[in-house]
């Protein structure tokens, strides 16, 4: 059998999990599929996983899985190794599922392939994982008594494979004081100042150092207001110091899937595409037509973004936007 | 207050990646190297808290022997000497974490205590997103993974995660592991009296023990899909309404 770390919010399986289902399932060869849910909601969230091919949902129930525990998460994944014996171990590879699976193959001193795309059966699995943000395939053999993989969000579709209802089984984890030292203690939130989510913006402007200044920002501010997007920047911005490190897109700062992405004046470094692939339509605005993220982008426009950002807002303006 | 600060050389992949003819690496012959993003982050950390505590800081790389480039860069910024673990070829996640955890054990042996270890998240190159918590298991000390924010007291280190919502607080005992992320801080850049204090800092050198890899690398390929051309919209303010035209398909302009 096979096991896989279901992480859920509000009584819902997170499409990355159930991405990471879909790929488990095609390396299990027909045994069963097993899935472990901790935290409240947990039951709720594990009702909807017979569709997608679970068989049994295993619930880890300990007070102090009530906030995130990594390494009491990695604890109950270990219990169930024993118990069960799974060939294979995964989750997503979201910053929570990468960092449990990681805890759990130090534990298990067990091998682990980070951000998998893809998977074949066999001993040694072979897997093809992503470097450099998806910039980068590394085809592996992943050895280990268990194979331990977390697989990368939105490179395998979730699918529904009509089976019934996955049985639960709820179980007490036997935890440590000292699995408990690294938990959650605290959650502050944080309105976003009635501003735009740059990761949800379904319209993202970006500048680079063509910006030229912090000021030379207003003219995207302007677009974005207009649009109800939010802007972005490269990160010769943030280093430079002309914006907050949270308005980053890139590998090390914010992944965005807006709908439309224009780029200004940013040359198309990996670094800043692995945060912008996401995106459907991208629009880059470059002096240079050699620049890399003409090759990358859908439309460009060759010019200086200091005079293309305020025509584009002036023509939405004269269309009676805003 | 001892800090130890791992960071790893990086090339600086520019626009477009090439591979090398053996398909085992990038080809780098025209590429300049650095720290790996979230690890300048933490090598300034450990500056700041040094010079804020008092005590020693320690970078460590395991690498080339080019490493020393980005070992006397850290040291440039303030770090007092640094480690370096010589590997010839990658090693994976495990063989990594074991052979700082050796160096370690050799620094405690020798009389040294970190009171804290930071490590970036995840490289910028091979992602492999475990050495931090695997050190911290082999030591027996606490992991906060992911760190944007850190307050250091009586003690203990109060780590700060950004989440979609807000921000989720970790208090963790003292020693621990902290792996962070670029935004934890805004390094500052190396001053000229700092390199040339850098070249005379010391520096020891040594080649960890070599094991079987756990994940082992088979190949590096392109992802498909790549090198597409953009259709040209226009030149200049005059492409303005060729770009509206795409935002109102996209249904952003009604």
């Amino acid at each position: 059998m096979t096991l896989v770390y279901v992480e859920h919010q509000d009584g819902r399986p997170d499409d990355a999990s159930l991405q990471a289902i879909a790929l488990v399932r095609e390396i299990t060869g027909g045994a069963p599929l097993h899935a472990l849910l901790a935290g409240p909601g947990a039951e709720d969230a594990a009702a909807g996983l017979g569709a997608h091919g679970v068989a049994t949902a295993h619930i880890a129930e300990h007070e102090a899985l009530a906030s995130h525990a990594p390494v009491a998460l990695a604890r109950c994944i270990g219990e169930l190794i024993e118990r069960l014996s799974p060939a294979a171990v995964a989750a997503a590879g979201s910053e929570r599922g990468n960092e449990v699976l990681a805890h759990a193959a130090a534990l298990g001193d067990l091998p682990l392939a980070a951000n998998c795309v893809a998977a074949e059966a066999g001993d040694p699995l072979t897997v093809t994982r992503i470097r450099w943000g998806g910039s980068l395939l590394e085809d592996a053999r992943l050895h280990g008594p268990v194979k331990l993989l977390t697989v990368a969000p939105h490179t395998v579709e979730a699918a529904e494979v009509g089976a019934g209802p996955a049985t639960l089984e709820r179980f007490t984890p036997s935890l440590a004081d000292a699995d408990l030292v690294v938990r959650v203690v605290e959650t502050v939130e944080q309105s976003s100042e009635g501003g735009v989510n740059l990761a949800d913006a379904r319209f993202v402007v970006s500048c680079g150092r063509g910006a030229g200044s912090p000021e030379g920002f207003a003219p995207a501010e302007e677009l974005a207001a207009l649009l109800g997007g939010a802007v972005g920047c490269s990160r010769a911005v943030t280093i430079a110091g002309w914006r907050s490190h949270t308005d980053q897109v890139g590998q090390t700062g914010t992944k965005i899937a807006p709908e439309v992405y224009l780029a200004c004046g940013i040359s198309g470094a990996t670094q800043h595409m692995a945060g912008c692939k996401g995106a459907k339509r991208i629009i880059a605005v470059n002096v240079d037509p050699e620049a890399p993220i003409i090759a990358n982008a859908d439309y460009a426009v060759i010019g200086d973004l200091h005079e293309v950002i305020p025509a584009i807002t002036a023509e939405l303006r004269k269309a009676g936007a805003g | 207050m001892n800090i130890l600060v791992c960071a790893k050389r990086v090339p600086m992949t520019g626009g477009t990646i090439v591979l090398t003819e053996d398909e085992q690496s990038i080809q780098t012959r025209h590429l300049g190297f650095t720290i790996s993003p979230h690890e300048e982050c933490g090598v300034e950390e450990a500056v700041r808290l040094i010079e804020a505590n008092g005590g020693e800081s320690v970078v460590l790389a395991l690498g080339p022997s080019e490493a020393e480039e980005q070992l006397r860069d850290a040291m440039a910024l303030g770090v007092d000497r640094a480690i370096l673990l010589e590997t010839a070829d990658e090693v994976d996640g495990q063989a990594t974490a074991a052979a700082i955890v050796a160096a370690i054990e050799a620094e405690r042996a020798a009389g040294v205590e970190f009171d804290l270890i930071f490590f970036g998240n995840e490289s910028a190159d091979s992602g492999n997103y475990q050495v931090g918590i695997r050190v911290a298991h082999a030591l027996g000390r606490p992991c906060v993974t992911g760190v944007k924010g850190i307050t250091v007291q009586d003690g203990r280190a109060r780590c700060e995660q950004e989440t979609a919502s807000g921000r989720d607080v970790y208090d963790v005992p003292l020693p621990a592991v902290i792996t962070v992320k670029e935004g934890l801080n805004l390094p500052r850049y190396p001053s000229v009296p700092g390199r040339l204090r850098a070249k005379r800092k010391p520096l020891a050198a040594s080649a960890p023990e070599r094991r079987d890899a756990g994940v082992e690398k088979l190949r590096l390929r392109l992802p498909p899909g790549q090198g597409k051309q953009a259709e040209i919209l226009g030149h200049g303010p005059e492409a303005a309404p060729a770009v509206v035209e795409v935002l109102r398909r996209a249904g952003l302009v009604t």
